[in-house]
This record gives structure tokens, sequence and C-alpha cells, in this order.
């Protein structure tokens, strides 16, 4: 599947209905060390605001968009804390946060326990110069890299006292830096030397286009290093999401974020929104399609399986006598039954049925029932894919359409926008329906799934009524106004109701037809 | 630079044309890019001591930033094998930190790499090869500094 050319969905506020920052949400982050006070701009109009705004669905998580600004704040404001606890310069400050993957509470209390261990784990250990590091010129040195001996030759060295001229310096860094993306653990370049070089220690020796790169990758780092912060996948997108969702929840809940880039993704998996479906079920669907859809197609239209061991036999020519070639099982092929049963009518299947024809038959219409069972899901799945494919092309034939139906009716440009959100709307609603099928494979049949296929219906019906309309030649378009913003409203609060009723079903825990999970997986 | 890897090497080559530790010997350095070591071990049953291994380093230009590449090389005449040792594969790529960009520090040179080899070998108890050398040497393409091996035994 190719999951990247997926439709990114768009947010409008309506779907937004509680904004990220608003309350405590079911699975907001408990011990995260972020500090939202300090980010959040506080305007005096907070409380009326929050009554102002609409409650938050069940399917809606909470999550922050942050620039790479942010971050570098964010990593900055929680130096400049620690740095005053431990009473250390704040590059040391950095490494040791580093070291502790950022887990302030943690590090403060080892460091509070042992703080030789932790210095020396952490490469800030065995100071031999107390001065700060800066570049020197020694009488008599060697560079124990290059073997240069001049003398006035530039040199530097950390803490550690390991001196190497500025040059083989600069190399060794470049090295690092741009040769093996390292940044957070770069060493001395004496042997077996653990003293990590700092932030200043390389502003001093660096150019600015290598502590560009550098600071990047100390970015990176850091997102990597907390559970709460992600990437945004989209090509290009600078921004970080943070959501407190933690792992051993993505069984109920299906943490889609919002990014300022315009896509939405999960931030459970990072693969583009998927809601209702959770994660794991998403994998397993991905997998199951990768692997054998096409030629499930194909099985189920050309060949039958054999009454008695099963083996998928495809019959190429020939007469209704088959022998298997695996079990040397003898049955006719138009009604599977036992050949010995046939007697004389030979080549000619007009048998009254007997009993181990129809015995055959049912055990393979079982069979063939769970591959058409999830051809049946799959095929659906797969339309609303492509449909959105389609959709994706006419959005971007809609602004055409919007100018030429300005000029062809006497609508403004205002007027016409309701077409731009028809589009949004069928995208988006398709990227659910599309995923409603695959978590309907695995759902357990009970009382609550006619609800769901209740509510998948109705939505379906909705969206492809709408995709109708969308499609009409621009000049009935301004004919169908109010019906298409109706129908696009419509669409939007039946999918609404189809996350909702999902989202809180998975909370309360859905039984899954664990039949077709496959072994060993646990969801 | 190219200016780099030279300098330092002529620097290194010029003293070790001087002197070197028991069982070490320079073969030939035609270049600066490639030169050939022999080594021999004493004091160890498994390494009888009339044998002699090979050696070959490479350097890049951005020696000795980066690591040079060594690796055992075979030859007929004079009879050169390949060690038996758990961390070197029959085709002559030796699995030691001290090669790997996590491992190697600049300060490290031909000779120290040398003797850290010879001292590899000269405390090693097992005659054999490291598991799954077969496979590893049938099917290995990559060059020794672009495997990514995991230095699972601090004691070798």
């Amino acid at each position: 599947m190719d999951s990247d050319d997926e439709v990114n969905s768009v947010i409008s506020s309506e779907d937004l209905g509680g904004d990220a920052d608003s309350s405590v949400g079911d699975f907001g982050g408990d011990d995260s060390d972020v500090d939202f006070d300090e980010l959040q701009e506080h305007d005096g109009f907070d409380t009326q605001e929050k009554d102002l705004k609409p409650r938050k669905k069940a399917f809606e998580i909470d999550h922050k968009v942050y620039s790479p600004e942010d971050i570098q704040r964010q990593q900055d404001d929680q130096v400049a804390e620690v740095a005053t606890l431990l009473e250390q310069p704040h590059e040391s400050t950095a490494i040791l946060l580093r070291y502790g993957r950022w887990n302030k509470e943690r590090l403060i209390e080892q460091y509070m326990d042992n703080q030789e261990e932790v210095l020396d784990k952490a490469g800030l250990g065995q100071d031999v110069q107390k001065s700060p590091p800066r570049i020197e010129v020694i009488d008599g040195f060697v560079c124990d890299i290059c073997c240069e001996d001049t003398p006035g030759l530039r040199s530097f060295a950390l803490k550690c006292g390991h001196r190497f001229c500025v040059d083989c310096y600069r190399q060794y860094l470049a090295q690092k830096i741009r040769g093996e993306g390292e940044a957070a653990r770069i060493k001395c370049p004496g042997d077996g030397c653990n003293r990590v070089v700092d932030a200043k220690s390389l502003d001093i020796l660096v150019r600015t286009d290598l502590t560009d790169r550098y600071h990047q990758l100390l970015m990176r780092t850091y997102v990597d290093d907390k559970e709460n912060l992600k990437w945004c996948p989209s090509p290009n997108c600078v921004y970080a999401i943070e959501c407190g969702v933690r792992k051993r929840d993505l069984t109920r809940v299906v943490p889609t974020v919002f990014c300022d880039c315009k896509h939405s993704f999960c931030f459970g998996c990072t693969l583009p929104d998927h809601q209702p479906c959770p994660c794991s079920l998403v994998k397993l669907w991905l997998k199951k399609c990768e692997d054998d859809s096409e030629t499930a197609n194909w099985i189920s239209a050309n060949t039958k399986e054999c009454p008695k061991c099963h083996s998928t036999i495809e019959k190429n020519g020939g007469c209704n006598h088959m022998t298997c070639r695996k079990c040397r099982n003898e049955f006719c092929w138009m009604c599977m039954g036992m050949w010995s049963e046939h007697g004389t009518s030979w080549y000619n299947c007009s048998r009254f049925e007997e009993k181990s024809g129809l015995d055959a038959r049912d055990a393979q219409a079982r069979s063939r029932q769970s591959l058409e069972r999830y051809l049946h899901y799959f095929n659906r799945y797969h339309n609303h894919e492509q449909s959105a494919k389609l959709d994706k092309d006419i959005f971007h034939k809609t602004e055409k359409k919007m100018t030429l139906l300005q000029s062809a009716s006497d609508m403004s440009w205002i007027e016409v926008q309701f077409l731009e959100e028809a589009s949004q709307a069928l995208q988006r609603c398709r990227q659910t329906l599309k995923w409603t099928y695959a978590f309907a494979y695995y759902l357990a049949r009970n009382n609550e799934t006619e609800i769901f296929e209740d509510n998948q219906k109705n939505l379906e019906l909705a969206v492809e009524d709408l995709s109708e309309m969308f499609e009409k030649p621009t000049d009935q378009l301004s004919g169908l106004r109010v019906e298409m913003m109706d129908k696009t409203t419509f669409c939007n609060r039946r999918r609404i109701v189809v996350l909702d009723d999902t989202a809180k079903r998975l909370k309360e825990g859905v039984s899954y037809n664990l039949h077709f999970y496959g072994f060993g997986v646990v969801c | 630079m190219a200016s780099m890897s030279s300098k330092r090497l002529q620097k290194e080559l010029t003293k070790i044309q001087g002197t070197l530790p028991p069982g070490i010997t320079l073969v030939s350095a035609p270049d600066l890019r490639e030169w050939v070591m022999d080594i021999s071990i004493i004091d160890n049953p498994i390494y009888p001591p009339n044998e002699t291994y090979r050696m070959r380093f490479s350097f890049s230009p951005s020696y000795p930033i980066e690591a040079p590449e060594v690796v055992f090389v075979v030859l007929a005449a004079p009879e050169r094998k390949i060690p038996i040792h758990p961390h070197i594969y029959s085709n002559g790529i030796i699995c030691l930190d001290l090669l790997d960009s996590q491992g190697w520090s600049p300060v490290h040179n031909v000779e120290s790499v040398c003797i850290s080899i010879q001292s590899m070998l000269a405390g090693n108890t097992k005659a054999e090869r490291p598991p799954g050398d077969a496979e590893f040497v049938r099917s290995n393409r990559q060059r020794p500094r672009d495997i990514n091996f995991l230095y699972h035994d601090p004691k070798v």
C-alpha cells in the first residue's frame, strides 16, 4: 500500500471541536516534562473561551504543535532550570540532560546520590584543567593526530586535557557531524577518553554551517528521546507534535493529531490518519493487503479446492474427472462429489445429489466464505482509497471550477467556497470510510456491530451523494449550492457519529474476531 | 584534505622504519595509501612461533580522523595464513572495535593498531573462527568499514 500518497485530511474548525490546548485529556501526559504554561499565551479571556468551546469528542486527543523555535526554547528552559539546581554551567547541564534522556527528576536524584558517577557516565568526568576550554598556543606542542610541531600552532583541549591542533579538531568534528550524523555524544579524539564535546567548545572550534547542523541533530535527538514528542512525518515539515498518549493505550484509542502543515497523522504509528481503526489492526491489515489481495482475488475467481485435502486446484482443461495430485482423491469438478459415486455418467455430471458432494461443497463454501469475506472488506477499502485519490485530483481542479462558477453566475468568491469545503469533506470522509472497512474485517459480530454498520452505511450514502453532486457540470453547480452545503455538513456530522461511536467502544474494549488475526498477535 | 593523511603517514613511516616492537615488521609502504605489515605471536601455543601473519592497511585521505581499513591477507610464498581467532573471519576481516568509527581515535596509529592486534592474538585461548564464519565469508560483499559489527565480547 502506498500510504504516502494518501489524502491529507485538512482540519476544519468543525471537527476540531475542542481545541488542542483545552482541558485535560483522558491520556494527558501525567509526567510530561514540558511546562505547558510557559508556552501558552494567556490573554485573560481563557475561561470565557473554554465555556464557549464545544466539548471534546471521544475520538479527539489533546495535542500541541511545536515549531523548531518552541522546541529549542523548551530545551533551553529545562537546561536553565536544572543548571541552577545542579550548579553546573549550561553546556554541561545540557550534556547531563541528554545523558538522562531529559528525565529531569531522575537525573537530579541520581546526581544528588552520586555526583562523580553521573558526571563520569555522562562524559563530564575527570577535569584536568579547571579553566574553560579555549584555543591556545603552547610552546613545544606536538599534535598527536597530524604530528605537526610548527611553533605557534593553535591548539585546543577539553577539560580532560587531551590537546590537539585546531585543524585536526575541526576535521574530527566535521567527520562526526557530517559523516556520522553524531551530535549528542561526540567524544574527545583522545584514545579511550569519554569526555563529551560540549556546545560551547564546538562553537569555538567550527564554522556556522556546521554548528547549524549540530544543533539540528541535537534537536532531533531531543524529540526522539522524548516519548510524548514526535516529528510530523510529512515531507519537509519542521514541526513536532506533543501528545500524551501511551503505547499501552493504543488498543483503546486512535490518536490522530493535526500538524500546522495541514497533515493529519496517527501519533501512535505516524501513518496517515487511520481513525477509527487502531494501530495494531492497521498494521495487520496493511500486511495482509500487501501479501494477498490480488492473489486471493484470482484464487477466488479461478480455482476450487480438493474436497479432501483442500489443495487449491485450477482446472485448465480436460474433463470433470479430477484426480488431486496431492492426495490422489478422485472427484467431480461439477458437483465436487466423490467420483466413485458417479457410476457411468462420466464427463457429464447430471447426477442426483449424493451426500458426499453436498458435504464437500459445504466445506468448500466455508473456506470460500472466509476469502469472500476478506475480499468484501478489501474491495470497499480499496474503492475508497481509489476514490479519495480521484477526489484529490478533483480537488486540484476545484479552484478552477470555482473561478468558472464565479464568472458563469454572479456569485462572489466567498459564495463559491462551498465547493472547496465539499471537496475537503469528501476526502476526509473517504479516509475514515476506508478504515472502517479494515476495522470491520476484524470486528467480532455482536449487537453493537449493527450500530456500527448502520453508521458506516449512512456515512457512505452521504458521501456518495455529495460525490455525485460534486461531479455535476459547472452550470448546474450554482443551483445546487444550498443543497451541497447541507450535504457537506451532513457528511461531516455522519463522520463524527462514526468516529465518536467507535472511539467510545474502543475505550470500553472491543471484541475482535481473533480467527482473522493469525497466530501470536495479541491486541 | 589529502595533505593531512600524507603528512601524518610520512611521520609514522619515518618512525617505524627506525624501531618497532618485537614481532612487528614493516613489509612495504609503496605509497601513502596502502601499507603491508607482518606480525608474529610469541608465547601462545595456538600460533606457532615460526608462523607470520600478513596485514594490509588501507588509508583514506581523511586518515587519521577516519580509521584505516585493516585486514589479514593470504599469501603462498612466503606462506601467510589467516590466524585463527574468534574475531577474525577466514577471509581476513577483523572484528575489532578499535577499527570501527565508534572505537577509533585519531590518536591511534599503524604501530598501535599492530600492537593491539598482536596482543589480541597473544591473549587468545580459543582456536576457533567467529560464529557464522562460513555464511559471512560466502555472503559478505561489504567493505570492513561498512559492516556493523556487534562487539559483544569485551574480553578479547
